[in-house]
Order: structure tokens, then C-alpha cells, then sequence
């Protein structure tokens, strides 16, 4: 009987955090291993396919959608640390021939921190990040996905990423002056437009930085790996790590 | 003709100017936060006007109607542009009818839009800016750079400098105040000796067949209440059903713009005093087209409040010149590429899409999505760099085998070379003022192969 009711998620790890970041990987998988979850990696699974899509080459994602279904289809639900592949899945995943199983998918897949949130509804973590914080809100996951509340908006605020956090001991999230503006990632847009590009994330990494944030963290790695990449230029202390290391507990031996 | 990627480095060289220009409309943004979380219903008025535009966009040709048989009624003349050439044309012929020179005009966008002041320069006509941000620029032979602060990317000092040159301020007088005084001693005497005005229109109102013009300066009062003829241009879009529905348009215009709770002078133009003419020129120029664009369509809700801009972080530091038209910032990059869709084909790029604007918006227009989608129609339609086409062909490619993927990805060399900021070369773009990310010891893959394989 419980094996029925037990939730099968499969993990869907994007390309270049697969590649570049595979500590925020395994803390999301460890992560969910912890709270009672039967996680699966499905091993022929590639991209969402928003490279191509936010170029304005939606039409040629047809191949990597169908193989996306085909890996996907069978779980209860679809988890992925980043929030920006979540929500391309979500708005633009099509089939030609399983549309009912890419609709199913659609619905059911989730970024970490709202997984975390809205499906487990987990109210502690046992965790601990001594470190001042700084939380990138990504722009996809906050006004796509709704992670957290908009300051743009007349209406209540909240944060499942900051409320997750709030859970771990000794992280104290700093304020910024500017709660929820864009990093300037943008996909391509950071080598075709680089000048803005590079200048917003410089003006990111730096509310941080002002505000004396030791770390940075998102759930999203692609907006991390950008202001990682300017942190490192301007060779600052200041260190990104993705979400899920922190709610995993990180073992501390972080320099 | 240099695209926005281009413009906006040359605009970059200044970083100091651009954390000026940045923080300036930050702060007005912040205003605009500020008045619309004080009114608690502010979701349920964007809403609202959303709706009415939405009424309006499904009905325009009867409301159009409607308006012009209540206007000629109250006395006012109403003329039809299908185009700029029209409007421009229309415009001139009038002022050639009463043998008039010299014309004086508030802000109109619209008039922007068709290089209007241009045309009548050809035509020997002399015109005179009365708002004064498009004073300025005007003087300084510059478009507008914004449409609710046309001279944002001028500081106090180059105005000071431009008002010596050419008004007669003491040289180095950089002090707003007395440089007011100076714009506003010319303009007194442009007012009285003028017997042509132009104005723009912000809302024109079906029902009743008047117009209203919204201004801080009641610079479109002085010009049209002392002039013989009133010419009032405005794009067919621009119509209300209902002079109750302002009541929400108002409430919500200025408070989305620069944070005042509403323009110092929200004036309704009905009919002609005696002795005087009063005419309206309907300007289509493209607007047509765009309605029947279904997904385009909602830009036509657009009141010209100019919050996108002013939220937009690419704008905020690229400024409004990168944009090469008229209405700059994310609503003119889906505006423009309906216009002309080869010349402004890179607008719809100029974005993060991170969707600020779209939560702005007072009209609710999806902006973000519709740059999204013109993203869409602009590759299809063939406007894209051809090697970028071949590269997305073998990525697709690439995405869609997972063997290939595999092979090509063994050790991630496949996306160290494709994906576009991990370019192992100095020359990338992004090498330039970011590191590369480090290349671990194993993938993700290879680690869950080895732990839980
Ligand atoms: S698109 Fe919306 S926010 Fe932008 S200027 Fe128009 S009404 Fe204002």
C-alpha cells in the first residue's frame, strides 16, 4: 500500500547546471532523499529547450520537447532547480503525438522551492548556514512561477525561498535596496546586448555586496552563474551557492 | 544604422552617466511604487481599465464613428490619417489655408511618431515646443528620449548650457529655477504671437465627442486658448466609451507616471470658442494593422504612461536613444517592429524578459510575452543573423538525441561550446567583464552513475 502512495518525482537537471554545478544537483536530489521522496533521474533527459525558444527558434524545439515528454511522462511530478526551466516547461511545453502527456506535464512540474513548499508543505529543516544572505530574487521564477511576491504589485507580501531559508539555522537574510530587480542573465541577451548586460549584474552583485551579504543565493543558477562571474572578475569575497546547498545543510567546510 | 546592442554601449562608456540616468527613473519608480500601494484597489483599477480598452480595441470602428458624429455636432472638425504622410499633410494644409507660419505645440508622441515637426521645417513652418522637456530637446536638435520626460538624459548643466546658446541664460547657470524662468519668459511671448496650436490628445470620449489633454505645465491650455485654430492629432486608439470611465484613466495615468496622485491639468476640449476653429486629426498609421495582429493587439491599450520604461532595467541603462524610435523603452519594441519590422527587428531582443513592465503596466498590456512572441515572428520572417539560424539548427539537433548529447557532451564539451556565455575564448562577449564558469571534476550525470546508478 505505501509504495502505491509514495510520490515518484523524476529530477529534471538542466544542461549547464549538470555540467557546471553539480553540487546544487545533488543537494536538490539529496534534499528531497531527506524528506521521504522516491527521486528518479531519468539518464536520456537533455534540455527544456529554452535556449532556442527565448532566441525566437520556438518552432525548432519539437525534437527536444518530445524527447522531454518521453522522459517525463511516468512521474507524479517534475522537479527542477531552476526556476527558469521550470517555468519554460510549464508555458511552452507542447507534443504532437502525446499532447495529454505534455499537459500532464505542464502541471505537474515544480521549481524546488515551491515543491518544497506547496507539495511536501514543509515547515522545518534541519539546517545550518551561519552567514548573512542575500536572496536574488530570478525574475522568472518570482513574476513567472509567483515564488515570491512582487514589488511592483499592490498586494501581501511573501517568499517560499525566503520563508525556506527563515527554517535554516543561523542565516540571516540581508535587505536589499532594490528587492527584485532583474540580474541582467538574460540568456543570449548576455553576450548580444553585454554592455547592459554586464552592468546590471554589476549593480546586482553590488546592492549585495553594500548590504554586507557574505553569500548570494538563488533558486535559480543561471542568474548565480552570471554574478559569479562578475564576482569573480572583480575579485570580491562575496560567494553565490544555489538554494538547495543551503536547505540541504551545507557540510561545513565552505572556506 | 546602429542597433540598441551598439547605441547601448556607446551610452555605456559613461558609467558614472548611467548610474545617474539608473538611479534617476529608479527614483521615479519608487514614487510610482509608492502612490499606487497607498490606493488598495490599485489591481482592481488596472483591471478595470484594462477591460474598458478592451471594450474599446473590440469596437473601435463603431466608437470611432460615434466620436466623430459628436464632434462635428459640437462644432469640431474631424479629419482621417491613414498614415503620418497624411497627418503631416493634413496639419500643413491647414495652417497654409490661414496662411500661418509659425505654430506653437504640446507634447504629442504622436506627432513624434510621424516627424511631424521635421516635415513642417521643409515646409518653411516654424514650431515651437511648449512642454518644456521637449523644449530642450528640441533646441538641442534631439528626439525625445522618454515620453513623460522627453529630456531625462540631460543633466541640469547641459540644459544650462543649451539655454545660453540659444535662449540668452547667463553662461553656467545651471540652477532649475531661474533656467524655468527663462524657458517660460520665451514661451509667453511664442504663446501670444502664435495663432496656430497643437495639441496631443490623452483620451478622447465617444459618448460626449470632446478630447482631454493632460499636462503639469498647462502648456496645451495656453497654446490652444490663445490661438485661432486648435489642432488636436491623436491615434485612433486613444478613444473611451464613457466620460464616467476617465474616472479610472485619470486616477491611474500620473499616479503610474511619475507618482502624483494626477496631472496639474486635466483639460476637456468640447468645441471651439467663437472665432475660433477647432480640428482633430485621427491618425491610423499602422494601428490597424496591429489590431489584427491577435497577439499584438493589447499594445493598443497603451495610455503613454511611460512606467515600463521607468522599470525596465535595460532602459534605465541604455537610455532612451538606443531604442532609434520614437516611442523608446519595452512598449516602443513591440510598437515598432508593427511599423517596420526589418529595421527594428532587434527591439524585441533588447530584454531580459524579466517582466517588470508587465506588472507596471496600468492597462495590464503582457508586455514581456509579447516581446517574447515578436521574437517568434521576426526569425520566421527571416530578420535574424543567418549563422545564428545555423547554430540554433545544430543545437536542436543536438537537444533532441541524447546520444549526440552524450557524445558531444562528453565532458561537457558540448555545452562549454554551445551554450553562448561558456565560450572557453577571451573574445567572447562575456569574457569581457565576467569570469567563466569552472568545469568540475564530473557532471551531475556522472556522479548520480556512480552513487545511484
Ligand atoms: S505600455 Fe503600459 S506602462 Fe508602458 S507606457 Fe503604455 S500604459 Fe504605460
Amino acid at each position: 500500500m505505501l509504495q502505491i502512495c509514495k510520490m515518484k518525482v523524476g529530477l529534471f537537471i538542466p544542461c549547464y547546471v549538470d555540467q557546471f554545478y553539480p553540487k546544487a544537483a545533488i543537494a536538490t536530489l539529496e534534499l528531497l532523499e531527506k524528506l521521504g521522496v522516491e527521486v528518479d533521474y531519468p539518464a536520456q533527459q537533455t534540455c527544456c529547450g529554452q535556449p532556442m525558444a527565448n532566441s525566437g527558434y520556438e518552432h525548432l524545439t519539437g525534437g527536444c520537447n518530445e524527447l522531454f515528454v518521453d522522459n517525463f511522462a511516468g512521474y507524479d511530478y517534475v522537479v527542477s532547480p531552476s526556476g527558469s526551466c521550470a517555468l519554460h516547461i510549464k508555458e511552452h511545453l507542447h507534443s504532437h503525438d502525446k499532447e495529454e502527456a505534455a499537459t500532464g506535464i505542464r502541471n505537474k512540474i515544480y521549481e524546488l522551492t515551491e515543491f518544497l513548499t506547496d507539495v511536501l508543505k514543509v515547515e522545518k529543516l534541519d539546517a545550518r548556514f551561519p552567514h548573512r544572505v542575500g536572496l536574488h530574487q530570478s525574475c522568472h521564477g518570482q513574476r513567472g512561477l509567483k515564488l515570491a511576491q512582487m514589488t511592483e504589485l499592490t498586494a501581501e507580501p511573501y517568499s517560499k525561498p525566503g520563508s525556506l531559508l527563515n527554517m535554516v539555522d543561523g542565516v540571516e537574510l540581508v535587505t536589499l535596496n532594490r528587492a527584485d530587480e532583474c540580474c541582467g542573465f538574460g540568456g543570449t541577451f548576455c553576450v548580444a546586448e553585454e554592455a547592459v548586460s554586464a552592468k546590471m549584474g554589476k549593480d546586482r552583485v553590488a546592492d549585495h555586496e553594500k548590504n554586507g551579504a557574505e553569500y548570494i543565493t538563488a533558486a535559480d543558477l543561471s542568474c548565480l552563474m552570471h554574478m559569479e562571474g562578475i564576482l569573480k572578475r572583480q575579485k570580491s569575497n562575496v560567494k553565490v551557492i544555489h538554494i538547495a546547498e543551503i536547505l540541504n545543510g551545507v557540510k561545513e567546510t565552505v572556506a | 544604422m546602429k542597433n540598441h546592442a551598439e547605441l547601448s554601449e556607446t551610452f555605456n562608456k559613461d558609467e558614472q552617466r548611467v548610474n545617474w540616468h539608473d538611479e534617476t527613473l529608479w527614483w521615479v519608480r519608487q514614487k510610482r511604487d509608492k502612490a499606487s500601494h497607498l490606493i488598495p484597489d490599485w489591481e482592481l483599477l488596472r483591471e478595470t481599465a484594462s477591460q474598458i480598452k478592451h471594450n474599446v480595441l473590440s469596437n473601435l470602428g463603431n466608437y470611432l464613428e460615434q466620436f466623430e458624429q459628436n464632434a462635428i455636432k459640437n462644432g469640431i472638425t474631424v479629419h482621417w490619417a491613414a498614415d503620418a504622410k497624411e497627418h503631416n499633410e493634413i496639419v500643413h494644409g491647414l495652417l497654409k489655408k490661414h496662411g500661418i507660419t509659425q505654430m506653437v505645440k504640446s507634447k504629442s508622441m504622436l506627432t513624434e511618431e510621424c516627424h511631424l515637426n521635421h516635415y513642417l521645417e521643409e515646409q518653411g513652418i516654424n514650431v515651437v515646443d511648449s512642454d518644456l522637456g521637449e523644449l530642450i530637446v528640441q533646441l538641442a536638435k534631439e528626439p525625445p528620449s522618454h515620453i513623460v520626460l522627453p529630456c531625462i538624459h540631460k543633466k541640469k548643466e547641459e540644459i544650462g548650457d543649451i539655454f545660453h546658446e540659444h535662449l540668452g541664460s547667463a553662461k553656467g547657470e545651471a540652477n532649475p529655477q531661474i533656467l524655468t524662468e527663462t524657458a517660460r519668459i520665451h514661451l509667453r511671448n511664442t504663446f501670444l504671437s502664435r495663432r496656430a496650436a497643437l495639441t496631443g490628445v490623452n483620451f478622447a470620449v465617444a459618448e460626449t465627442g470632446e478630447f482631454v489633454v493632460c499636462t503639469n505645465e498647462g502648456n496645451a491650455d495656453m497654446g490652444a486658448h490663445l490661438s485661432d485654430i486648435h489642432i488636436a492629432s491623436m491615434g485612433i486608439e486613444k478613444l473611451i466609451p464613457q466620460r464616467k470611465h476617465l474616472s479610472v484613466f485619470l486616477r491611474l495615468l500620473t499616479r503610474s507616471a511619475t507618482g502624483q496622485p494626477i496631472t496639474t491639468y486635466s483639460s476637456h476640449f468640447k468645441k471651439p470658442r467663437p472665432g475660433q476653429e477647432m480640428h482633430i486629426v485621427l491618425v491610423d498609421n499602422g494601428r490597424s494593422v496591429q489590431l489584427g495582429r491577435e497577439d499584438f493587439r493589447n499594445s493598443l491599450k497603451c495610455i503613454r504612461c511611460g512606467a515600463c520604461m521607468n522599470t525596465c532595467p535595460v532602459y534605465r541603462r541604455s537610455g532612451g536613444h538606443s531604442y532609434h524610435t520614437a516611442v523608446a523603452g519595452p512598449i516602443g519594441s513591440i510598437l515598432a517592429p508593427n511599423l517596420d519590422m526589418k529595421q527594428y527587428s532587434d527591439l524585441p531582443f533588447a530584454s531580459t524578459l524579466c517582466g517588470s513592465c508587465s506588472n507596471v503596466c496600468p492597462v495590464k498590456i503582457d508586455i514581456h510575452t509579447q516581446l517574447y512572441k515578436w521574437r517568434q515572428v521576426i526569425v520566421k520572417a527571416g530578420y535574424s543573423d543567418k549563422k545564428k539560424t545555423l547554430a540554433m539548427h545544430g543545437m536542436a539537433k543536438t537537444l533532441a538525441s541524447p546520444t549526440a548529447y552524450r557524445l558531444a557532451g562528453k565532458a561537457g564539451r558540448w555545452v562549454i561550446k554551445h551554450t553562448p556565455f561558456a565560450v572557453s575564448n577571451p573574445l567572447n562577449p562575456w569574457y569581457k567583464q565576467r569570469e567563466m564558469p569552472e568545469a568540475p571534476k564530473e557532471s551531475f550525470g556522472e556522479w548520480y552513475k556512480k552513487n545511484r546508478g
